[in-house]
């Protein structure tokens, strides 16, 4: 099993949560994150004092899958979220020992 | 060392907390999150427009603990966080590689 | 002329009553649109205040409120820069100071151009609209309120009844609205993607202002504190709360919960269709054309759905719509007049006025968006106004953010 996470532009979530939901996938936890990277920031100004913001809101985006579906996922969250421009996010997956499911105690891929 | 992560309700984060410290583990981290699964979202109606919320709010926590302690720590958060409804979340468990602490400099199971 | 302390002290008062429901609609608008476009919204609204009584002063009350150039079309220049502040304006007879009565319709001129925010929402340039609300001022709302306000008016001199501003104000905004919506397009996913208002306390508070100000707004039109203000400002209150009450009645019946932003709606819808109404009729006239605003609004916001166009705040739906029941409502209620002859009046009004709000308004709107420009970028939008456009954020939860440059 594994973790497939991605950190995408926020306006993309919806495009994301469709694409998974044709992969069959129907599950997910999603936060709002800030995101540094090689996308700039933008400039505050208050009465005169500038501040730079370089953190940009992203959404952090995180599924559970079987092994063989991460690749899927993983391709799927890149086509969906891709804008072609810099700051459209990354896509790692991590592998998992146990997963279990709270209300039933299924255990495993079961608990996918 | 294991990364323990669960999505759970947030009202059960009290409980899971409280289990936590009783078994041993002192220090975790939570976000404020949301999550799509087989709960139901909620309907919200502004001026007529009716919008489907399918992201139900829910608190990820966080714990970094020995490989011996992980599915221990695995099944008291299970055990703390059932309420047996649609909703309950999930728990996962991946490896760690490595780990510092950064006051200290601390590395590997020291840092726990 | 005769000046009258009381009446002179209430239209003054009333005229700041009727300015800080400009501030009141920047926080029932900001409210409603997105976290990322709450200050674009608010200071439109600053903005309007400012370039509209600046335009007023220099040649558009002179416009609206000048002797007649003819036929009753529009006004002459004579009073423009608020020359000869002393002189009765031609056709009324005031026991308050000219200038009073200037400062009273400023406050109109003011609140209409700030209404069209509410169509533009989470796309409209700042400095395009600076540019539109002047021009816009001018072209459209200035000969209204000659023709219905002005006893030397056209419409004025039919017999047309707009106590204070259904026409002028409400048809006006509704109407220029609907060409705005047109000129400007559709925000960006709309109407497929959630646009849910980002603070409704904000929009209830503001819609308390919106309210205390329309008693400025309504009672204040009797340009006089006696009966007719007293009628007025009962009225008001009235058509208020069963503006309200129609609202949510109707959603309740509809989607099954009656909303907070269904009863700070209501309000407005109920506040809208009593307008050109407050003076004429009486008290449970009142309650009767409140309760039908409410109605006329809850169902006259889906349209954009139906139709297509994009009027963010539904400015066509709560005032274009309300402001027709109300003015259509003078010629069935009236307490002096009521028949088939006023009710068909006020059906012409509302036709030209609907006719040439729309028109003026493409083609101003038209003229900007093709010379300065009143859209945003498609990139501008989607990160929000508020950071780009003006370089602030509404929202600082004091995370790690920010650091001060230089």
């Amino acid at each position: 099993m594994r973790l497939v996470t991605a950190i995408v532009k926020p306006f993309k979530l919806d495009d994301v949560k469709q694409a998974l939901h044709e992969l069959g996938v129907e599950g997910m936890t999603v936060s709002e994150v800030q995101g540094h990277g090689r996308q700039r920031g933008h400039t505050e100004v208050y009465r005169g004092a500038e501040y730079v913001v370089d953190f940009v809101p992203k959404v952090r985006i995180e599924v559970l899958v079987d092994d063989e579906t991460a690749v899927q996922v993983v391709d799927a969250v890149t086509t969906a979220a891709r804008t072609g421009q810099i700051g459209d996010g990354k896509i790692w997956t991590v592998p998992i020992d146990d997963v279990v499911r709270i209300r039933t105690g299924e255990r495993g891929p079961d608990a996918l | 060392m294991k990364l323990v992560t669960a999505v759970i309700k947030p009202f059960k984060l009290d409980d899971v907390k409280s289990a936590l410290e009783t078994f041993g583990v002192h220090g975790l981290t939570v976000g404020e999150v949301s999550g799509y699964g087989r709960q139901k979202g909620h309907t919200e109606v502004y001026r007529g427009a009716e919008y489907q919320v399918d992201f139900v709010p829910k608190v990820r926590l966080d714990v970094v603990v020995a490989d011996e302690d992980a599915a221990d720590v695995v099944d008291v958060i299970v055990k703390a966080a059932s309420t047996g409804q649609i909703g309950d979340g999930k728990v996962w468990a991946t490896p760690v590689d490595e780990l510092v602490r950064v006051r200290t400099g601390e590395r590997g199971p020291d840092a726990l | 002329m005769i000046v009258d302390a009381g009446d002179t002290a209430w239209v003054l008062g009333a005229a700041a009553l009727v300015l800080f429901m400009t501030p009141g609609l920047a926080l029932f608008y900001g409210g409603m649109v997105r976290s990322k476009n709450v200050l674009a919204m608010m200071v439109q609204n600053l903005g309007a205040i400012a370039i509209v009584s600046v335009v007023w002063a220099i040649v558009a009350y002179s416009l609206a409120f000048g002797p007649d150039a003819g036929g009753g079309f529009i006004g002459t220049l004579r009073l423009a820069g608020l020359a000869h502040p002393n002189a009765q304006v031609p056709g009324y007879h005031l026991t308050v100071p000219p200038l009073a009565f200037a400062a009273f319709q400023m406050m109109f001129a003011v609140i209409t151009a700030a209404l069209l925010t509410g169509t533009g929402a989470d796309r409209m340039r700042f400095g395009g609209f600076l540019v539109f609300a002047a021009l816009w001022s001018i072209v459209v709302y200035a000969p209204i309120a000659h023709w219905v306000f002005s006893p030397e008016g056209w419409l004025f001199k039919r017999g047309v009844l707009d106590f204070a501003g259904g026409n002028v104000v409400e048809i006006d905004s509704g109407a220029s609205a609907l060409a705005l919506a047109f000129v400007l397009g559709r925000r960006h996913g709309w109407p497929r993607e959630v646009m849910a208002p980002h603070s409704l306390p904000l929009t209830v508070v503001g819609a308390g202002i919106l309210w205390f100000g329309w008693f400025g707004f309504n009672a204040g039109s009797a340009l006089a504190s006696g009966h007719v203000a007293a009628q007025a400002f009962v009225s008001t209150q009235l058509a208020a709360c069963t503006g309200l009450l129609g609202w949510i009645l109707v959603e309740r019946w509809r989607t099954g919960h009656a909303t907070t932003l269904g009863a700070a709606s209501g309000v407005v819808a109920g506040l809208v269709a009593i307008t050109p109404a407050c003076g004429y009729v009486n008290s449970m006239a009142a309650l009767l054309i409140g309760f039908l605003g409410g109605v006329t609004g809850v169902l006259a916001v889906s349209a954009k759905f139906r139709f297509g166009y994009d009027d963010a705040l539904d400015v066509v739906g709560v005032h274009g719509a309300c402001g027709v029941v109300g003015t259509l409502l003078v010629g069935v209620l009236a307490m002096r007049g009521a028949g088939a002859h006023l009710l068909g009046e006020q059906a012409l009004a509302v036709i030209v006025t609907i006719g040439w709000a729309f028109t003026l308004t493409y083609a101003v709107a038209w003229l900007v968006e093709r010379s300065v420009g009143l859209r945003v970028p498609p990139q501008v939008e989607i990160e929000g106004l508020d950071t780009v456009v003006h370089a602030e954020s509404a929202y600082d939860f004091g995370n790690v953010r920010a650091t001060r440059m230089g």
